[in-house]
């Protein structure tokens, strides 16, 4: 197959970015877009030019590196995709490509493609977790979970960190990925006892970061590779109210 | 020394060659009773005070399962953690993407299981080259790993009463394994990097984004600190530590094609070993069986499909030969269930080198299927009509739809095409019970060494060692050695650090000054392919001697050759892989020697002049009942060779039988 | 992160609390809207006028309405000047745009249209208080509401703006309606979402049909 790539270029996260078209053949349906960037990028080094950087690493759909915007939409034309497992076959022979980068405030361009989302760590630092020393732990059965919360947490849990939500948002807002985490932790009797500063804590550093409002839009769900559904965003929304309007009962 | 005369030209092949060294014999194991080493051990650990622990650095390269759960648990600790990750964020370490499950020895099921016998089986699946106290130690930490995991709020799969489910996995007949969904390994580090974010939060762990190790600093013996370059500035910078742990996984992308992230390599421990650290069975390297055949040259890397498949799927081939017919309409008696044929008492859940070889044996025979021959089925038709599309959706549905995104084929309707590929690498850096390599102060755990699975690693067993290691085991054994380092004063102004960043710049200058014509892509694929066929799935001697000569002059043609476009200031991924490719040429050729020294079969290693006549490894305990731990002599030199004889006071090595 | 001098409403000024401003303001315009629609409908009574007199009357002159006609102005202001604020944060959050950007793929035209259906519900809101309020309640005039109602629907041109800002009103109810829902957290699964965009969708029928029957009434009373 044949495509005429128009990619985005840039040297760094202070220099201005322009397009260049690159034109590139003989590329197998059965490859996968990443797979399509590197012969271009095999052909570029041969030219003796600099290829295109791109995010990747596990190219299976779990690691979350890879994150394109791929002729107008987070990880190409398919919903609910990464990038690495968007296959050539879904695209037209002779077809041009536009490829942007992930596009936020919070989301500096390092080079080309490649853009910096270590505003969704700190989010994490914030709360995204359960405050548990090794070693004290009690027995894993000790406390039974309803497999229906178990399931739905797991639903909640399998967030890739990619930060597509955020390039599909029209407000660049990172709802769907804290709410994720939120709602994971909500599920689950060992989340309890910092439920409350958790949703107040990470949506405080949201904010912080720059990141957009959500105005439930709903194209982060239809974008998020790991099918994060927008209850995850409902759920955060209730805890929110909840710990912000009910009186904390352990207050001095 | 067994050097074999060879048959063809010797000046023109020469024999991978090397020197024999001394015996190990301090590894720093405990004596006496199996269960009750550990916790002896433990308690002649020297400790270090709360207040003394805010005074010792500790670097900690990588933050996968066993970096990130070391470094969150040392911080907890209070011991002032460096944590130094190439990736853009700690997250996306490969432990990421490990699918089936996490074993451990609860026996919840009440089918028997126990320490003992999770010890058993991983020293059998090992074919009897690990050591028993290390892999009793791992059988026993196996508990709290899921107790502790649970607790961090991991959403691991439960049976409607609450509890925790299990299932089996290959080589375990025993339902002794964790999971969630097809996702363990996400679920599971997700679980390790949130409490590292939490000890980032409580400022007891830095953690450097985009910094990749790039040599090792060693002065008298000790571990000093290491030398880093910032991926996104091009910087080297030196830092120095009290201690230095390598938790950076395998290196099993010397293959080029596995099952491996595109930026997994061996720099870390490889440069390390250029350092001094001796190097543990370098070719040991598990080959998994169910993976997504190859369809293509452009291919970047394979796609593992879990081996939780194997506990509801049936491999089989045609007896045909050559028969092209759709799978479904290959009736029941046509089918040649080989492995539960081959195997009835496991199965299709034989270890993973077994089923690997298996379907190598089977493909050589001209039985395979697919495009290229070199596939089986793995069929689900049976456990859908058994147990119904709901359940087996619930087990394994993300499994499916992953294989019909990559194939365009859906296994409810036509059986996987599966073959082996590289998967993990059990050999690594040598390291002691305390899990420190022969340089004082550097560690190396989880898939980095080489410690605890042998030849042959189960499955769901890498998830509980990276574990096991970094939430369990470093966290007591670094302080023994810490607390001799108290009164060091740490310092980056020393001729080692001096020595280690200028060879640093050099490699990389030479790199950038070669103006070859030809990718780094391109001699790792060569590389790749050499050891595939050479150094894969079955070896000979012959072969080996060839492939020491392909792998010698690839190398030479590397530095001449190959082009590295850019500049080292500023992000630079073409060379990021050039320094990457650079190691795996020189560790490809030690994999080589230790493959062709080795001769016996055993485990993932099999020799094809050593085998029984159904093609079984033949072991040979007399003679390599050890393991072999490689020493750097330089790039000329052929390495040393020192064994640390494996000694079995509690399992009696037996032929390995899963039929 | 705004974090407001008192802790018991700093909560309100974070991006999720401004959701919630948000919500609760719309979904307090929605029951105005049902208020006011059902007085309208009066218009529609065929006994020129008189009920609807009397109840725009009673509207005008009970102190309880009164007040609510103050928060209910509030209201507006309020869920103005946060879509306001979400307009300029948006800019903020993405400086630099999508060269391609194909939000049509994930997300509803509705949804998307917010800010159209925003911007000319306004403008409607401003000529319909020109028209009506200030007519009547400031400026003073001999006619009687129902008769400002005639002779405003009977004009074809009028009735035409009213017509496509209800339309446009529609569209804006179709995502706000789900919106303040999803926002106040109610939408937890998979039913409550189907049901709340079917109670929604019957809604904004409701509302956008009620209306637009008004200046259809008038204008085929005038031209039929």
């Amino acid at each position: 197959m044949r495509f005429t790539l128009r990619v985005w270029r840039q040297k760094d996260a202070k220099s201005p970015g322009q397009f260049e078209t690159y034109e590139v053949d003989g590329v197998p349906a059965d490859a996968s877009f990443l797979e399509m960037l590197d012969i271009l990028n095999e052909k570029l080094i041969k030219e003796g030019k600099e290829p295109v950087a791109f995010d990747h690493d596990c190219r299976e759909g779990i690691c979350g590196s890879c994150g394109l915007f791929i002729n107008g939409r987070a990880h190409g034309p398919l919903p609910n995709i990464t990038t690495c497992r968007l296959y050539m076959r879904h695209f037209k022979d002779g077809d041009t490509i536009t490829i942007e980068p992930f596009r936020a405030r919070p989301f500096p361009v390092i080079k080309d493609l490649v853009v910096d989302r270590s505003a969704l760590d700190r989010i994490i630092q914030k709360g995204g977790y359960i405050s548990v020393n090794t070693g004290s732990a009690p027995d894993a059965n000790s406390i039974p979970i309803a497999k229906a919360a178990a399931d739905r947490a797991f639903d909640y849990a399998t967030c890739i960190g990619c930060g597509a939500c955020v390039a599909a948002c029209k407000n660049a807002s990172a709802m769907l990925f804290t709410s994720a985490k939120v709602a994971h932790l909500a599920l689950l009797p060992q989340g309890q006892p910092e439920r409350r500063e958790r949703v107040k804590r990470m949506v405080a550093q949201m904010d912080a970061e720059g990141f957009g409002h959500c105005s439930n839009t709903g194209a982060c769900a239809v974008e998020c590779p790991a099918k994060i559904p927008l209850s995850a965003i409902a759920r955060l929304q209730r805890d929110f109210i909840w710990a912000n309007l009910t009186p904390d009962p352990y207050a001095r | 020394m067994a050097e074999i005369a060879t048959p063809v030209a010797p000046s023109v092949v020469p024999a991978p060659s090397w020197r024999e060294g001394e015996l190990i014999l301090q590894n720093a194991c405990p004596t006496g009773d199996l269960e009750k080493r550990w916790t002896r051990h433990k308690d002649n650990l020297r400790l270090v005070a709360p207040h003394n622990k805010r005074k010792l650095e500790i670097i900690v390269v990588g933050a996968g399962l066993a970096g990130a759960s070391a470094a969150a648990t040392l911080g907890e600790l209070g011991y002032r953690v460096k944590v130094f990750v190439y990736h853009n964020s700690p997250r996306r370490a490969h432990s990421i993407a490990a699918q089936g499950g996490i074993n451990a020895a609860k026996n919840y099921r009440n089918d028997g299981d126990s320490i003992w016998r999770l010890f058993y089986d991983t020293i059998k699946g090992g074919d009897f080259r690990a050591r028993e106290s290390n892999v009793y130690r791992l059988a026993e930490v196996s508990v709290k790993i899921i107790d502790h995991c649970v607790a961090q709020g991991i959403p691991f799969a439960r049976e409607y009463g609450g509890y925790l489910d299990t299932r089996s996995f290959g080589g375990a007949q025993l339902m002794r394994t964790f999971y969630a969904r097809g996702q363990t390994g996400q679920q599971l580090l997700l679980g390790a990097y949130a409490a590292l974010q939490r000890q980032v939060e409580l400022g007891n762990v830095q953690v450097f984004y985009n910094h990749e190790l790039l040599d090792v600093v060693v002065e008298e013996g000790k571990a000093k600190g290491v030398i880093v370059r910032n991926l996104i500035t091009g910087q080297i910078s030196r830092v120095a530590a009290h201690a230095v742990v390598l938790a950076t996984g395998g290196y099993g992308n010397a293959y080029y094609l596995s099952t491996n992230a595109k930026m997994s390599n061996a720099t870390a421990i490889w440069r390390a070993h250029r350092r001094g650290a001796y190097f543990g069975n370098p070719s040991f390297v598990q080959i998994h069986p169910t993976c997504i055949p190859q369809s293509g040259d452009y291919q970047s890397k394979l796609t593992l499909m879990s081996e939780s498949l194997r506990n509801d799927g049936r491999v089989w081939v045609p007896r045909k030969k050559g028969d092209t017919r759709p799978p479904h309409e290959t009736p029941d008696s046509e089918r040649w269930y080989y492995l539960e044929e081959w195997y009835p008492a496991f199965g299709n859940l034989v270890p993973r080198d077994i089923a690997s070889r298996a379907a190598k044996r089977v493909c050589d025979m001209g039985y395979g299927v697919g495009p290229t021959g070199r596939a089986v089925y793995l069929d689900f038709s049976d456990a859908i009509r058994r147990f119904g599309r709901e359940v087996i959706y619930q087990r394994y549905g993300n499994l499916f739809e992953m294989y019909e995104e990559i194939t365009g084929e859906s296994p409810w309707e036509t059986p996987m095409r599966i073959y082996p590929a590289v998967h993990y690498t059990m050999g690594g850096l040598w390291v002691d019970y305390n899990l420190m390599t022969n340089i004082e102060g550097l560690y190396a755990i989880g898939e980095a060494n080489f410690s605890d699975h042998g030849a042959n690693r189960l499955g769901a067993s890498a998830l509980m060692q990276g574990l096991a290691d970094g939430y369990f085991i470093l966290p007591y054994t670094i302080g023994h050695y810490l607390a001799t380092q108290l009164t060091q004063k740490l310092s980056t102004d020393t001729a080692a650090f001096a020595d280690a960043e200028k060879e640093t710049r050099q490699r990389i200058g030479n790199l950038l000054n070669t103006k070859g014509t030809r990718t780094v892509d391109e001699f790792h694929r060569e590389l790749g392919k050499i050891l595939w066929d050479q150094c894969g799935l079955a070896r000979n001697a012959e072969g080996l001697r060839t492939a020491m000569s392909q792998i010698r002059e690839l190398r030479e043609r590397y530095w001449k050759e190959v082009k590295v476009v850019g500049t080292n200031e500023g992000f630079n991924q073409t060379l990021e892989k050039a320094l990457r490719v650079a190691d795996f040429l020189e560790l490809g050729e030690l994999m080589i020697i230790d493959a062709y020294h080795r001769e016996e079969s055993c485990g993932c290693h099999l020799r094809e002049e050593y085998q029984t006549e159904e093609g079984e490894a033949l072991r040979n305990d007399k003679d390599y009942a050890y393991v072999a731990a490689w020493q750097w002599q330089g790039e000329k030199e052929p390495p040393v060779l020192h064994k640390e004889p494996l000694t079995f006071e509690f399992v009696k090595p037996t032929v390995r039988s899963y039929k | 992160m705004a974090q407001a001098a008192s802790p018991a409403v700093g909560w309100l000024h974070t991006s999720v609390g401004r959701k919630v401003v948000m919500a609760a303001t719309g979904i307090f315009l929605m029951t105005f809207l049902v208020v006011h629609l059902s007085g309208n409908l009066l218009l529609l009574r065929g006994d020129r006028g008189a009920a609807f007199n009397a109840y725009a009357e009673f509207m005008s002159t009970n102190p309880f309405i009164r007040v609510l006609e103050v928060l209910l102005f509030l209201g507006f202001l309020i869920h103005i000047y946060q879509g306001l604020y979400f307009i300029l944060k948006e800019k903020q959050a993405r400086p630099q745009r999508y060269t391609l950007n194909a939000a049509h793929a994930n997300t509803s035209l509705f949804s998307r249209t917010m800010r159209i259906s925003a911007v000319v519900v306004l403008v409607f809101l401003i000529v319909h208080m020109r028209h009506f309020f200030v007519e009547h309640r400031i400026l003073g005039t001999s006619l009687t509401m129902y008769e400002s109602c005639k002779i405003a629907f009977e004009n074809p041109l009028y009735s035409a703006f009213y017509l496509f800002s209800f339309l446009l009103l529609g569209f804006h109810l179709v995502h706000g309606f789900y919106s303040s829902f999803q926002t106040l957290g109610v939408i937890l699964n998979a039913r409550v979402e189907r049901l709340i965009r079917t109670v929604g969708i019957a809604f904004t029928v409701f509302i956008t049909v009620g209306f637009s029957a008004i200046p259809i009434y008038f204008l085929a009373a005038k031209y039929f």
